[in-house]
């Protein structure tokens, strides 16, 4: 198979899925025992404004157009009206990503640098101390809840020593203004890469030192599976011939273990990094409700306890298509790279 | 095949697998990790089950001390901003974190074993449609998943469980397609057919053993990621009330009196969830090395 046929062929694949993901939401939303309107005002609401409620929102149709509805305002980029205010929950949504995909981004550079680091050194020292030591690290990074990592990392350094801010995005006030071209601003909503588009050095630190703990608190909770994952592959590895035959040619270990072997463990990390993106999120979720860091899981959150479900809904939805776009890309970048994938 | 004679078979299992057990130690690290897990899980579990007896005041009464007091030689753990006893809490609120993991790796077993049997044996668009079903919800965040359906059910322990279950019947699916499409090829599947066998007989008396131990091992490891989806569902607001000693309803408030220096409210209960999870997760590892030494070195 071509690479381009490959492409076109995962695309169409990805299609059922998206219709089952969406089917899914739905059926969770809408067909659930209880209905999300109702549950909304929980049970203390006339009937009258219980129906107003439901037209405002198209919830008083009968179920399959309710379906239809949601399809097609999806296709349109219209995630429906939040139950609270009858604001777009579109807008909302794609305001408080920028935020998300600041800390994911982060939290992904810490998870699989400090992951593929420790895998290598315990592949390279296998069945020593420090190999011991760091699968027992390993291990337990996964067993610790992202969110009582993230409340001892405010209590030790945002509280105690006081070299963190506790919590929040930004220094009131001082949101980055992004690029300015032709006396307008252009913002990314990451604010690193604002303030640094602004050339605003304050801001700069500002954004640094708040990102720094929810960061190092997910991408430590996440490293586990790559710390397991170079290590097994290292171990692999360095039982192949090209190794023995670096070594012979009097290479230093250092070099052998760290740009020859570890090159071999490349693919398989790319793809884990697509498998965890989803985990990604999901701790996101939990680390922003932590650091009070306003992206959109700290707005699921928020939505929950308003029992918003049309929010909650498409905050769900929207969380569902970017996992399905990113191992899209992943699988299309693994053909790209490794041909035999194709077959 | 008769009952009898299916229990048998997998009692037969059970008596292979018992001698194993006392040769953990030979076992290296697989058997190591086995036996700390396996002593964490007890502990914490047979505290859990005492807790009545241990503990020195009610778990959920307030004002028993003085309100956020560190801890103390009266109040070993602290006491929280209601004046509950942190130390009674530590020994009730496991109940619930078992109570959820067990319900929820149960209502796994029940519908993915046989859904993963019957489909993958099966092949063609069974196969399909069950895999691409499965996928679909391997691929979703799983924490937001179960956000969406304990948000919908409400709160209780059935409920939580349930949410928590829905996102992990993939897993075994997963594990156990991938072994029946071996399995089902091998001559021993195929005289058990020949012979007149029917699906159900084969699938369960001829298939399913040689399956037990990597549903084992995904069970033990599907419970740490349950207790971890647990405390992720308090945490944000889809826990059960206050009148239930729970770990996962001290970490949430607890986050609040941080500010206040009450260090005590979170750390003893956020270790008492990373141990449990530690332990299980410690077991699962052990088990999977233990059952497919290949897998890992």
């Amino acid at each position: 198979m071509s690479l381009k046929s490959y492409i076109i062929a995962r695309i169409l694949l990805t299609i059922p899925m998206i219709m089952l993901l969406l089917t899914f939401v739905f059926l969770i939303i809408r067909v659930l025992p209880g209905d999300p309107a109702s549950l909304h005002f929980e049970k203390n609401v006339d009937p009258e404004t219980l129906l107003a409620f439901k037209k405002q929102l198209g919830l008083d149709k009968p179920l399959p157009i309710q379906y239809f509805d949601y399809l097609i305002g999806l296709a349109r980029g219209d995630f429906g009206k939040s139950m609270q205010d009858y604001s777009p929950v579109s807008q909302q949504i794609f305001s408080a990503f920028p935020a998300t995909l600041e800390l994911a981004m982060t939290a992904t550079v810490i998870m699989v640098v400090l992951g593929v680091f420790l895998g290598a050194v315990a592949g390279r020292y296998y069945n020593t101390m420090r190999d011991h030591s760091i699968r027992i690290f390993g291990i337990t990074s996964y067993a610790i809840p992202v969110f009582f990592l993230g409340e001892v990392l405010i209590m030790v350094f945002g509280i105690y020593l006081r070299w963190f801010p506790a919590g929040g995005r930004m220094f009131p006030g001082l949101t980055p203004l992004g690029l300015l071209i032709g006396g307008k601003h252009y913002a990314t909503g990451l604010y690193v890469l604002d303030s640094l588009l602004e050339w605003n050095l304050q801001k700069l630190s500002y954004a640094i030192r708040y990102l720094t703990l929810p960061a190092i608190a997910l991408g430590l909770a996440l490293c586990g599976i790559f710390i397991r994952l170079t290590r097994s592959n290292m171990l692999e590895t360095l039982q192949l011939d090209f190794v023995a035959a670096a070594r012979a040619r009097g290479l230093k270990e250092r070099t052998v273990v760290y740009s020859y072997a570890l090159r071999n463990a490349f693919l398989p990390i790319l793809t884990m990094m697509g498998l965890q993106f989803a985990a990604l999120l999901a701790g996101a979720v939990l680390t922003e409700t932590t650091f009070s860091w306003p992206g959109l899981g700290r707005y699921l959150v928020d939505r929950i306890s308003f029992r918003d479900y049309t929010a909650i809904q498409g905050v769900v939805v929207f969380f569902g298509l970017i996992v399905t776009a990113v191992s899209l890309v992943v699988d299309i970048l693994y053909a790209y790279l490794d041909p035999r994938i194709r077959l | 095949m008769n009952v009898t004679e299916q229990e048998e078979s997998y009692g037969r299992i059970f008596v292979q697998f018992l001698p194993q057990i006392g040769a953990l130690r030979k076992r290296g690290l697989a058997g190591w990790a086995i036996l700390s897990g396996g002593v964490i899980v007890g502990l914490l579990g047979i505290m859990t089950l005492i807790a009545p007896w241990i503990s020195p005041y009610s778990p959920i009464a307030i004002n028993v001390g003085p309100l956020l007091s560190p801890p103390s030689a009266q109040y070993p753990l602290g006491t929280n901003h209601l004046g509950q006893d942190m130390l009674s809490r530590v020994y009730y609120g496991g109940a619930i974190m078992f109570q959820v993991s067990i319900l929820s790796v149960i209502v796994c077993l029940l519908v993915g074993v046989p859904i993963g049997l019957f489909a993958s044996y099966k092949g063609g668009f069974t196969d399909k449609v069950a895999s691409l079903v499965m996928d679909s919800i391997y691929a979703f965040p799983g924490l937001v998943l179960a956000i969406a359906i304990a948000a919908m059910l409400g709160p209780g322990v059935v409920n939580m469980a349930l949410s928590i279950a829905v996102v992990y019947v993939p897993s075994y699916y997963r594990i156990i397609r991938s072994q029946v499409l071996t399995i089902k090829e091998l001559p021993y599947v195929d005289a058990a057919r020949m012979m007149g066998a029917k699906t159900k007989t084969t699938l369960f008396s001829y298939v399913l053993p040689n399956v037990i131990p990597s549903i084992v091992s995904v069970a033990t490891i599907n419970f740490a990621d349950a207790i971890l989806t647990a405390a992720g569902l308090t945490f944000v607001g889809l826990g059960l009330s206050v009148s239930t000693p729970d770990w996962g309803w001290d970490l949430t408030y607890g986050r609040r009196l941080l500010t206040s220096g009450a260090w005590w409210v979170i750390t003893f209960p956020g270790i008492m969830v990373v141990l449990l999870a530690l332990g299980f997760t410690l077991l699962g590892e052990g088990l999977s090395e233990l059952f497919n030494p290949r897998l890992e070195r």
